[in-house]
Parts: C-alpha cells; structure tokens; sequence
C-alpha cells in the first residue's frame, strides 16, 4: 500500500464529507488544511491514482430518485469464481462487489434506476452464470455513516 | 423528484467531480448551465436526501482498515427495531440494516459492518454485540471480507 504522510491522512479524513459547494471549493479546503489550492489538487489525483481513494464527488442515494437498491449473494463454485465474478462486475448495475469467507462467496450491491430493474438485473445474472442469486433487500436502515480515520 | 437538468447533472457527477479550481464552473460549461445554477441544484439534491454527502470514498484497506466483517444476528422480529436502534448506535458499527432471512440456510435478520485492523479487533467488537443481544441473538456469524471485486459506485 502507498505511504501516507501526515497531509495526506489529515485530508482523507477532512474530505469525507462536507466538501463546500461554491466557487472555489478546493481554495476553501486547502486553506483549512494549511496547505494550497495546487498542493490539494495534486494530493487528490494522486490518492485516486493510487486507488487509496476509490472516488471524489456527490454520493448519490438512487432510492431518492425513485431507483432501488439492494444487497445479494451467490454461492460460486472456486474453480469458476474469477469467470463468475466477471460476468457480475460486467453489469453496470453491480456498484460493489466483494469476496466473502463463507458459503455465500460473492457480495454484491445492485443499483437500478427503477424497482423493476433490480429483478431484471439479478435475472440476467442468474443467466449468465446459472448460479441461483440470493436477494437480501433492505427492509429498515438503522444507521449508515461510512466514515472511517485513517489508521495507518 | 428529479427533473432531465438535475439527472444530467447527476450522470455528470458520478464519477466524481473535476480537479480543478472551479470544478462547479467546469460541470457547468458541460451542461451549458450556469455555474449557480449547478450550485443551487446540488444544493437542493443535498436537502433532499438524493445526495447523501459529497466527499472522497478512502479504500479502506489503504488507510488501515484491513478487517471488515459484515456480521450478521437472527434476532426476534418483534424486538428487531429496538436491537437495531441499540447496535446502529454503536461508534464502530458503519452501517446497520434489517434484512430478510433466507431459511433454511441463512437464518438472519440483522446485518451490522464493523470495521477494525485486525480480524480480532472484529471478532471483539461482534463479542461486544452479542454481550448487548444476550439471549436476544438465537444465531450468529461474521463474514470476513477477503477482496475488493468492485468498488466504482452508483451508475445511471
């Protein structure tokens, strides 16, 4: 994994959440960092390239749009498991995907612009891979606050 | 609801916003609206809940959170509310969610990520859990997860 220096760690953890809308945001930003407008910019593109940030940007819920979202499962056979988790990401629909230890191997969020289109891209799935899809749709959100400091 | 400027707003943004000095001008002269115009609508879309925040996504295993186990609890259904209030609650529980089971091979109900750098840093904090379900919890499990497949986010 890329080394982080104190900035970078002070900057992953100021940025996730709360970044301004107006003019100038960045300029805002950096001056609460202590740093400039040119620094931050060259921090950001380098974090994204190195993947230690994954994106930057407005966080969208599609369900306020009047899409679905939900959490599913396979159970994917180890010999077909790099094919299978091809054919999955392959759907633009598929917003993450990870490996699991467990029985259930593959976890995955779809996001659909309509409700209809969650069952329609789990259908697909289930035809390219013919693996049966387990569906786990939210029935209730207790609590989502995604931010995490960074430790390292 | 949203309207075609907010969506193409939104297909703009999703893979994140420019680098650049005025990354709110730079969206505008894409769309051919002008720059307070974008800054009204995503300030009206942050209002609304359809932007949850706008803000940089870390990898988690690249800033030092390289165990996440999405545990999972078979609680009574009529006491489901309240128990996920109470672990929702919890500082090192990121997300929380009532879901349906899957019987007979999956038996639970509540899902709640926690986060640590170590598989053990987990296993305690699901201890921490299960001391609060106490005869609550009628099954258990945490699913480690081992690798990023994917990870670009939302697409419309």
């Amino acid at each position: 994994m890329p080394e982080l220096d104190a900035v970078d760690r002070r900057l992953i953890d100021e940025l996730q959440g709360g970044f301004p809308i107006c003019a100038a945001p960045y300029a805002e930003v950096a001056g609460r960092l202590g740093i400039d407008e040119a620094d931050l910019l060259a921090r950001l593109e380098r974090l994204l390239a190195q993947r230690v940030l994954t994106r930057f940007g407005p966080m969208y819920q599609i369900e306020r749009m009047g899409g679905a979202f939900t959490l599913a499962a396979l159970a994917v056979p180890e010999a077909r498991y790099e094919e299978v988790a091809a054919q999955v990401n392959a759907l633009p629909q598929v917003a993450h995907n990870y490996r699991r230890e467990h029985a259930l191997n593959m976890w995955f969020v779809l996001a659909t612009e309509t409700p209809a289109g969650i069952g329609e891209a789990i259908a697909r799935i289930e035809r390219a891979t013919g693996l049966t899809v387990r569906n786990f749709p939210k029935e209730r959100e207790y609590f989502v606050e995604m931010k995490l400091a960074v430790r390292t | 609801m949203i309207d075609d400027t907010d969506r193409a707003l939104i297909v703009a943004t999703q893979d994140g916003l420019p680098l650049v000095p005025r990354p709110y001008h730079a969206i505008a002269e894409r769309l051919g609206i002008a720059p307070d115009e974008v800054m009204q609508r995503l300030e009206k879309l942050l209002a609304s809940g359809v932007i949850r925040r706008i803000g940089a996504v870390p990898n988690h295993y690249a800033i030092g959170w390289t165990a996440n186990g999405m545990t999972v609890w078979d609680v009574p259904d009529e006491a489901i509310d309240a128990i996920g209030a109470e672990i929702g609650g919890l500082e090192f529980v990121t997300h929380c969610y009532r879901r349906p089971r899957a019987l007979p091979e999956w038996p639970y109900n509540l899902f709640a990520m926690v986060h640590g750098s170590t598989q053990e840093e987990v296993r305690a904090k699901a201890e921490v859990i299960a001391g609060l379900l106490g005869e609550r919890c009628r099954a258990r499990d945490i699913l480690f997860s081992s690798r990023i497949l994917k990870k670009s986010g939302l697409r419309i």
